[in-house]
């Protein structure tokens, strides 16, 4: 096959992947069916398997919990290849990678002309990564999933989710907005047709809002505009899945081959270098460095250079050129880190109130081991429920999910976020599970409990007021309802007398949905609260004395 | 020009000064007509509601059917038949809106939404009436998707030829009600235009007003913040009902949810009772649903006489023509 027609096919694949990333990711949600009255609901096909083949996950989760959770197998569908053929990972599939590609080859100042060269040569700081890897692998070893704040695929998934599709879809819906609300029919119909186009395509059912949704956004915003100083900066420099790639490829047997010392020094190799990996006849190739985009190839004049099958490697350097001392610097910092995280979070002394986790979520400790931070489960809930944290788990936790009732509930049925956790974080339940019902619907297990609601009753209507509501009585999902009433004869303040229904709640029915919080009427600050104390998945944080069967 | 050492000619000077005085002549218009704008920003009321034709009674037929039997369908089929038939109600060519009640993310079963085997029968009833459009919608309060799927609704109602709307945000459209305690509020777009609409509540529990049936159900037509609703909420039905005025109701008794209404969940719940009762007098067929399945008098259902004093029907409905039959 000639070259050209491998840079051909690479720059198919990485548009293919790309958009298939989109598209599983678009399609984290689910979209309701006219023609199905199925009342057990699941997302037509696996939408996060880009998370479940990233090796440095796999890895990370295997390190951390000793097992390997339902699909990451499907990771050695990238390592095996990786041995034998080097990081095409990088440079053919990874939607980040092809991202950084595509921002890299943007026009920009400061890469133009002798610039670019020198800005594409190997550059010592390109080991960070390796160290990167090292410190959070070991913090994996030591219980704390930190990998995933890093790993590419989960920092795509959670930019994407929170930040980059909202973001769109508000730009998109001022558009329709403006459209709707123009006096002219013609705009109005285009405005109709165009509505109908997008919300089967791109646009999500509803639009949503995201706690820390600029935070993630920035970061994501800098490694984009980061290409225009240096192509993929994110890839050379800080990757940790391209790091682990790179050290799997030791022995890989595609290389290099440099089949002469001729050179006529023209660089062209050199300008559209992706890695930073050195191709250029007369410097040594860095083996691990590169993302095998062949750009180099097809630009040598002289036709010096080939990609072959056990290539003669005596100009290529075949691994990372690791610092001993670096090496014990970040195995120290991956090891003390957690414990330096630990000691001033509450993980088990004093949990935290707000910290609300999803139906089906692993008690913290098992959780910390395992959550990516992917922000699938965000994305996936049906009622914009679940939100990055920002401290309420501590800065370990930073960005896991949590339920914020004030702006979705737990919807009673669903179990849609435990079906896409890609590590078992939140397990995989079913909804019968969840609901603690038989397959008839009858009761035979205790429900999943996120916590316990409790009144404020300064602020509840009926209590301080003495004006009828009930709302959160009305929406308790539980029957018989956690929220009981009692009659009271008030007086209000014009002397009369008024009756009204004064709320309770019965901590061992409430199931902590927070239905009740986010349909209660003092909006800002309701007066009814969930926390997360009686959640079903912490020993340590319990109201009632209860004999466990 | 200045810089390059020519000197500015009569006519260049005649252009430059024109430039500027249109510009600054521009500014100045410019900025009085925005300062005559200037008003303190008020909410715009945009939305109307077609006027809907109410359909005048018939001495020679019942103004209420009850039915009973096994088969919803065939329940729905018999009384409508009862009242005069599809056509007496829907005309070739009317655009009909059918609100049944789903607002649950709940199964049939468990029977917190309207039976999908009794609006399917409508739908298709409308469409054999000439319908030339049949909207099958409610404004949920669970998640829509989940509720319009899990009820069996959508699927049924769809099979039977209807357009499922969603309740999307964009549309909702300001209305001014004009009622006692509700004003302006985002009303959905479907109710709006209907020329018929036909209201399928189901018979449920409901702690604060005691039971919820065909009137509480227009609730369903609202967007924003509903939740305010329950501090005046007889007020706030009669409000909706006033503006509603449906061409026909028919109420699903086949389910009752008897206990921890509305939401219930639990079959334990559930008594299955067989009945659909179909009105053209929305007032009295709360007004016989609450007695007959909760015991109620209707004269202590504050909804009910709130309505039946602003005429909106009758609350003595063992004085409506009504009809019980067996299917």
């Amino acid at each position: 096959m000639k070259i050209q027609t491998v840079v051909k096919l690479r720059r198919a694949s990485q548009i293919f992947f790309f958009v298939l990333f989109l598209f599983l990711l678009i399609n984290t949600e689910f979209q309701g069916a006219l023609d199905s009255k199925e009342t057990e609901i699941n997302l037509p096909f696996p939408v996060s398997i880009f998370l479940e083949i990233d090796p440095f996950i796999a890895l990370a989760n295997a390190i951390s919990t000793h097992t390997l959770y339902r699909s990451l197998i499907f990771s050695l569908i990238i390592i095996i290849p990786t041995f034998f053929l080097g990081r095409f990972f990088c440079g053919w599939i990874c939607p980040l990678g092809s991202l950084n590609h595509f921002f890299g080859s943007l026009k920009s100042e400061s890469k133009l002309g002798k610039k670019r060269i020198e800005s594409n040569r190997y550059k010592k700081w390109q080991t960070t990564k390796y160290y990167i890897l090292i410190a959070v692998l070991l913090a994996a070893l030591f219980g704390s999933q930190i990998a995933g704040i890093v790993d590419p695929i989960s920092l795509t998934v959670r930019s994407f989710s929170v930040a980059v599709l909202p973001t769109l879809n508000f730009g998109l819906n001022a558009i329709l907005q403006t459209l709707h609300n123009s006096e002219i029919k013609l705009l109005q119909s285009a405005g109709n047709g165009l509505q109908f186009v997008l919300k089967n395509s791109i646009m999500s059912f509803k639009l949503v809002h995201f706690q820390q949704a600029v935070f993630i956004g920035l970061i994501f915003v800098t490694i984009m505009v980061l290409n225009l100083r240096i192509t993929r900066f994110w890839c050379r420099a800080l990757c940790p899945l391209g790091a682990l790639l790179g050290v799997f490829s030791r022995w890989a047997i595609l290389g290099l081959e440099k089949k002469s010392t001729k050179c006529s020094d023209c660089n062209i190799c050199q300008l559209h270098c992706q890695g930073g990996d050195d191709p250029k006849i007369g410097l040594k190739w860095r083996k691990s460095e590169c993302h095998l985009c062949f750009n180099c190839i097809p630009s040598c004049p002289d036709n010096e250079m080939i990609f072959t099958f056990f290539p003669q490697t005596q100009t290529t350097v075949v691994k990372p050129d690791l610092k001993r001392r670096k090496i014990m610097t970040s195995i120290a910092a991956g090891a003390l880190t957690l414990p330096l995280l630990r000691s001033s979070t509450s993980l088990n002394a004093a949990p935290n109130k707000n910290l609300i986790r999803p139906p089906g979520s692993l008690d913290e400790k098992h959780f910390l081991e395992r959550c990516i931070r992917c922000g699938e489960c965000m994305k996936v809930c049906p009622n914009n429920a679940l939100h990055p944290t920002f401290m309420e788990a501590g800065l370990e936790g930073i960005w896991s999910p949590i339920l914020v009732p004030q702006i979705g509930y737990c919807e009673p049925s669903c179990v849609l976020c435990g079906e896409v956790c890609p590590t078992g974080a939140i397990w995989e339940i079913s909804q019968n599970e969840k609901m603690g019902v038989d397959s008839a619907g009858k009761s035979v297990a205790d429900p999943v409990k996120l916590g316990t609601a409790f009144y404020d009753r300064g602020r509840c209507l009926p209590w301080a007021m003495a004006k009828p509501c009930i709302v959160c009585e009305e929406w308790c999902p539980t029957s018989p309802k956690a929220i009981y009433l009692q009659k009271e004869l008030v007086v209000d303040s014009n002397g009369k007398m008024a009756e009204v229904q004064r709320p309770f709640v019965d901590p061992e029915r409430c199931i902590g949905c927070g239905a009740c919080e986010h349909a209660c009427p003092i909006q800002v600050e309701p007066a009814i609260q969930v926390k997360s104390i009686g959640e079903s998945r912490a020993k340590n944080n319990q109201i009632l004395l209860k004999k466990k069967a | 020009m200045a810089g390059t050492g020519k000197k500015l000619n009569r006519r260049e000077f005649i252009t430059t000064g024109a430039k500027l005085g249109g510009l600054s002549a521009a500014s100045l218009g410019m900025g009085l007509w925005l300062k005559n704008r200037s008003a303190k920003p008020q909410e715009t009321v945009v939305a109307t509601m077609k006027d809907r034709l109410i359909i005048p009674p018939d001495p020679n037929l019942p103004e209420m059917v009850i039915a009973k039997g096994r088969d919803p369908w065939a329940l729905v089929a018999k009384a409508v038949a009862e009242l005069g038939g599809i056509s007496r109600f829907i005309s070739p060519g009317d655009i009909v809106v059918i609100k049944p009640n789903m607002a649950w993310d709940r199964t049939p079963e468990q029977a917190a939404n309207t039976n999908p085997d009794a609006v399917a029968a409508v739908v298709t009833l409308c469409k054999k009436a000439g319908a030339a459009e049949i909207i099958v919608t409610d404004v949920s309060c669970h998640e829509p998707r989940r509720c319009f799927q899990r009820s069996g609704i959508a699927e049924a109602a769809n099979a039977a030829g209807a357009k499922i709307i969603y309740p999307e945000k964009h549309r909702f459209k300001e209305l001014a009600i004009g009622g006692k305690v509700l004003n302006d509020w985002p009303v959905f777009e479907p109710f709006l235009y209907a020329d018929k609409v036909i209201n399928m509540p189901v018979v449920k529990h409901h702690n604060l007003t005691g039971v919820t049936l065909g009137m509480k159900n227009w609730f369903g037509v609202l967007g924003g913040k509903r939740n305010q609703l329950h501090q005046k909420i007889n007020e706030s039905i009669t409000d909706l009902a006033a503006l509603m005025r449906p061409t026909l109701t028919i109420l699903d008794a086949y389910r009752i949810l008897q206990r921890n209404g509305p939401t219930g969940g639990n079959l334990g719940d559930v008594r299955l009772n067989n009945t659909i009762v179909a009105s053209t007098d929305p007032v009295a067929l709360d007004a016989y649903a609450a007695n007959t399945y909760f015991g109620l008098n209707p004269m202590q259902v504050k909804f009910v006489s709130m309505a039946h004093e602003r005429k909106l029907g009758t609350m003595y409905f063992d004085e409506v023509r009504s009809k019980s039959v067996e299917v």
